[in-house]
């Protein structure tokens, strides 16, 4: 690593190390009063270092400590096969299944809002302010209903949790692709209009390729968005499939170890998700010549 | 204004309804001529029409002449439906109904080429109002069982006659937890801010965790503080305060980045320290970050404190009130909470929104409004 580099990543690892010892010193400090009670319990005399040994290997600790969670989180993914509903992967996919659908809906409903909103004006003064009211709903506290409605429809499975995660979706994306629209650089348009462009030709020719940055922009926030849909709108599924109800059953039987690597599971799947969606960003920005 | 202005064809949907059936009364298809009230709303809506458009008027003339037909005209399904018809194979009645939206449509048109601010309140109501219309009477008119989505009349006298449980939700929740881990979280992540700024070298370790944390769903730390600090309220504050301690940081310290070289070096020829540079000038320019941060927080601490009632709670609070009465089957209470959640999430960012553009009047975003 060469001096720069690591003046760059120093202060990262360091801070990620004081984290890990906060961790520990946690685990250790949370666990301490029922170790002790179970210690007294075994009628014998014990030292700091029994309390310390069993305070990181308790079976439901109150904090499981790091070397725990990453011992499950590798257990629960690499000695089940994976279509077991042991398989944390298994959750993962299920998960990133409806994560992925919503969030393709979601940028179907928001592309469709935000060209009718740019080129409609009465949309624009009517439709606006509800777009921005509608994210003021709590929707993610109000998912498990919305989930009980489809079923009653019968919708089950992915359905429900996909709509939950479009809702969530489509703002960023309409905000920023309204934006994005609306900011094509005047002169330009005013060459399209020399051209006497019609208004398919400019928003295809000019409009859209000047908001791709915009629409970027906002499909990392979306997709991280779908993912906490998705999750949420698992709680309710009664612990069948996907990390949410996976958080959920860990939270029913005091599985503290289980809901950690759920919780490092789902964090992997948002990095991988944010990151697929800044490769595309790339991918058709780098085509469209755009200068980055 | 000497051309009338351009209307959508659609609205003469109203002309074809009146030969197709208006509904069915104890079995029987009935016509528009066989219901007086039926030929009432008729005649006031294209009496409107007429008046509106016999010459051409000014946008405000003609909304001032269409709205009171549109409204009459309006009325008419449910004056149907009080008096025993069923209007799920009434095409005739649907067709004008869509034909009433068509010139609806027109009035916002007119309303948003009319100059001054009222409009631009005027339209967005009478929106809203369209879609209450049109999910009460095609809920009522359908026969859509309440199970699956109740009309707005049920949510509202839900509202009236639950006051005191949705009342004591509201405190146990919104009060109890939602304000306080806004607060905690949002000073918190500030206070810190402000800490890295001065430790530059706490702001690059902190940063990419920062990023980090907004691509987890943060929500998932729900059970585990429901686990460490019980089922009141002091867990659901906990959710909020981590939930909302990254996006403050994250604001507050790109909104402390964006002051420009030239006025550091005013401050500095002023021989102004760290702090009054701070307090004058770096903080008032952070503002429209902060705020930002703020706004984000104001729904996201919403939504953590219903999702951690999911994970356990006493039997109050709103998210509590959700996942019992879903269960129970009585959906009018349930959307009822949804409202009040709704209107206090508006309400919130209303004023957050209120309160920026009071404090930062100054700011180029809001200059020439």
């Amino acid at each position: 690593m060469t001096t720069s580099g690591l003046r760059a990543k120093g202060p990262i690892l360091i801070v990620g190390l004081v984290i890990l010892v906060l961790w520990y010193a946690g685990a250790l400090g949370l666990n301490a009063p029922q170790s002790i009670e179970a210690l007294n319990r075994t009628g014998n005399a014990w030292t700091t270092q029994d309390l310390v040994v069993r305070t990181m290997t308790m079976k439901r600790p109150v904090l499981p400590t790091p070397d725990q969670v990453l011992n499950d989180f590798c257990q629960s993914l690499f000695s089940y096969p994976l279509t077991s509903v042991r398989n944390l992967a298994y959750h993962a996919a299920v998960t990133a299944s409806s994560a992925l659908s919503g969030f393709v809906l979601g940028l179907l409903l928001g592309t469709l809002l935000a060209v009718g909103i740019v080129h409609v004006k009465t949309l624009d003064s009517s439709l606006m302010p509800w777009v921005i009211i509608s994210q003021t709903v709590p929707i993610l506290a109000i998912a498990p209903m919305v989930v009980v409605i489809f079923g009653n429809l019968g919708f089950t499975g992915l359905a429900p949790k996909a709509v939950i995660s479009m809702y969530l979706c489509f703002f960023p994306i309409t905000i920023g692709l309204v934006k994005g629209l609306r900011s094509t650089d005047p002169l330009a348009q005013d060459l399209m209009r020399t051209y006497s462009a019609s208004t398919a030709q400019v928003f295809w020719l000019l409009r859209l390729p000047s908001s791709l940055p915009y629409l970027f922009a906002s499909i990392k926030v979306a997709i991280a968005i779908s993912l906490i849909g998705a999750i949420v709108a698992e709680l309710p599924t009664g612990g069948t499939a996907g990390l949410g109800a996976r958080l959920l059953s860990g939270s029913y039987y005091g599985q503290t170890i289980q809901i950690w690597s759920t919780l490092v599971m789902s964090a992997f799947l948002g990095l991988a998700l944010v990151g697929l969606a800044g490769l595309s960003e790339r991918l058709v920005l780098g085509r469209a010549g755009s200068k980055r | 204004m000497s051309e009338r202005s351009p209307m959508s064809p659609l609205v003469l949907l109203i002309l074809p309804a009146f030969v197709l059936p208006l509904g069915r009364l104890d079995g029987i298809l009935i016509a528009w001529w066989q219901s007086p009230p039926a030929l009432a709303a008729l005649t006031a809506a294209l009496g409107a029409l007429c008046c509106a458009r016999l010459r051409p008027r000014a946008p405000i003339a003609e909304v001032i002449w269409l709205l009171p037909g549109v409204v009459i005209g309006a009325c008419l399904p449910s004056t149907l439906l009080d008096q025993g018809v069923a209007l799920s194979d009434g095409l005739g009645l649907w067709i004008f109904v869509a034909g009433l939206l068509a010139l609806l449509w027109h009035v916002m048109k007119r309303l948003t080429e009319c100059p001054g601010r009222l409009p631009h309140l005027v339209v967005p109501a009478l929106f809203g109002i369209m879609l209450v219309y049109l999910w009460e009477i095609g809920i009522r008119g359908f026969a859509v069982p309440a199970v699956l989505l109740p009309p707005p009349d049920a949510i509202i006298a839900a509202l009236t006659t639950e006051t005191a449980n949705l009342t004591d939700d509201f405190i146990q929740t919104v009060v109890k937890a939602v304000l306080r881990g806004y607060l905690w979280g949002c000073a918190a992540g500030f206070a810190v801010a402000i800490l890295a700024d001065r430790a530059p070298f706490l702001a690059r370790g902190l940063l990419p965790f920062g990023n980090l944390i907004s691509a987890i769903p943060v929500v998932g730390i729900a059970p585990i503080m429901v686990m460490w600090f019980g089922f009141d309220w002091p867990s659901k504050a906990a959710v909020v305060v981590v939930m909302t301690f990254f996006p403050m940081l994250v604001n507050t310290l790109a909104g402390l980045a964006t002051s420009e070289a030239i006025q550091l070096d005013l401050m500095r020829s002023y021989a102004a320290g760290y702090w009054r540079t701070l307090v004058m000038l770096r903080l008032p320019n952070a503002l429209p970050f902060i705020f930002n941060g703020l706004k984000i927080n104001s729904t996201l601490a919403l939504i953590g404190a219903i999702v951690a009632e999911f994970f356990g709670t006493p039997v109050v609070g709103m998210g509590f009130r959700i996942s019992t009465e879903v269960a129970r089957m009585n959906l009018p209470i349930v959307w009822a909470t949804i409202v009040v959640a709704g209107i206090t999430g508006s309400a919130i960012y209303g004023g957050l929104s209120w309160l920026e553009r009071a404090v930062t009047a100054w700011h180029p975003s809001y200059r020439g409004r």
